[in-house]
């Protein structure tokens, strides 16, 4: 019974923590998923991560949601992406009942230029952690710059791109690039 | 009857919307068009608030537009409706993923997905980066090469990354730590130009 207390808390904190897009909820979800519970490992975070890009739906949604199904199936699932959702929705409906002209503030315009800030550099602390278990070779090395510069320097979707990448992988098998 | 259109219009957002909630815009005023029910103006404010705001922004986006049509009634069917076929998805892949779950294709694929996905969060990172530190506009228009970097929040960034990365009181405190910190220093330094 704990467990699906502590999966609605956990996704509550992801879904209230997270300011952006999808990658924004990286080291919220990194700190409670992987090093307070121990629910998985980054391995399978970015695996989650990436094919939660080329699906349909909110990333943050459905990353949410697989690792909910890791952990108590298809209800596991569900519960964790609806929790995940839970605050925008409490947030919103706030806002847009009693206090409008919110976003106009200028206080909070100077709060979220901080934490915009703050997630940056959030980020970039995931990644290092993130790099380390998913670029260990030179093949990977070379997926990763490439569809950086991609992603940053043209305008392929990035359903597109992880696509290249799932063929890519498969490739490697014929000559052999991965070794495990 | 609002509440069945609405359900229908954001399923089709949740199935179609690949990647960012930006996707939901064309949608939205489409939406509009047909309708009447809010106007492209509303739909500004709309994405102010979904940005300014904790949540992914496409939920903050259906939340916000079924409020504004039926209410919270509305905010609950829309935001149902946008998560559902991503939900869906979710289990059919899973279902696949248990099946195969020993097959070298699979360990291949994610082989190669992992660096992807890294390299995509840098991409996005780097624009981010590129907006809130650096006023190429000001630049552009000065040519002044000093108006071109943010100093204030080039040095928020630096202090965070010191005490959420490197000293040792601070760097394994809970990422709300810094959000929290950074948002009071946001105020304090004046921030947003």
């Amino acid at each position: 019974m704990k467990i699906y207390f502590q999966i609605i808390w956990t996704f509550i904190k992801v879904g209230a923590l997270t300011f952006g897009g999808g990658y924004a909820m990286l080291p919220v979800l990194q700190r409670e998923t992987i090093e307070k519970r121990g629910w998985i490992t980054e391995e399978e975070a970015m695996n989650y991560y990436a094919v939660s890009q080329v699906m349909p739906g909110i990333i943050m949604v459905n990353t949410s949601a697989f690792i909910g199904h890791k952990l108590k199936g298809k209800f596991g699932a569900a519960l964790a992406g609806i929790s995940a959702v839970i605050p925008s929705l409490i947030i919103i409906v706030a806002i847009a009942s009693v206090l409008s002209g919110f976003s106009e503030l200028e206080a909070i315009q100077h709060a979220f230029a901080g934490v915009r800030v703050c997630v940056i550099v959030l980020i970039i602390n995931s990644l290092e952690k993130l790099w380390k278990n998913a670029v260990v070779d030179r093949i990977t090395l070379i997926i990763c710059a490439c569809i950086f510069s991609a992603s940053l320097f043209t305008k392929v979707s990035p359903v597109i791109l992880v696509i290249c990448s799932a063929l890519l992988g498969v490739l490697t098998l014929s000559f052999g690039g991965k070794k495990r | 009857m609002r509440l069945l259109y609405l359900f229908w219009e954001f399923l089709k957002i949740g199935a179609f919307n690949f990647g960012g909630g930006m996707a939901t815009l064309p949608f939205l005023y489409d939406m509009s068009d047909r309708t009447g029910w809010f106007s492209y103006k509303q739909i500004a404010d709309m994405l102010a608030v979904a940005e300014s705001t904790p949540g992914p922004i496409g939920i903050n986006m259906a939340t916000y537009t079924g409020f504004t049509v039926a209410g919270i009634p509305g905010s609950l069917v829309a935001t149902a409706a946008a998560i559902l076929p991503g939900m869906v998805m979710v289990l059919i892949v899973c279902k696949m993923l248990e099946k195969f779950q020993n097959s070298k294709y699979v360990e291949a694929v994610f082989y190669a997905l992992r660096p992807a996905s890294v390299g995509l969060i840098a991409a996005a990172g780097a624009i981010v980066v590129s907006i809130t530190l650096i006023n190429i506009g000001a630049y552009k228009e000065s040519g002044l090469i000093y108006e071109l970097f943010n100093y204030k929040a080039i040095l928020l960034a630096i202090l965070i990354w010191i005490l959420s990365r490197f000293w040792k009181f601070t760097k394994k405190l809970h990422p709300v730590f810094f959000i929290f910190i950074s948002a009071a220093l946001g105020i304090l330094l004046n921030l947003a130009y």
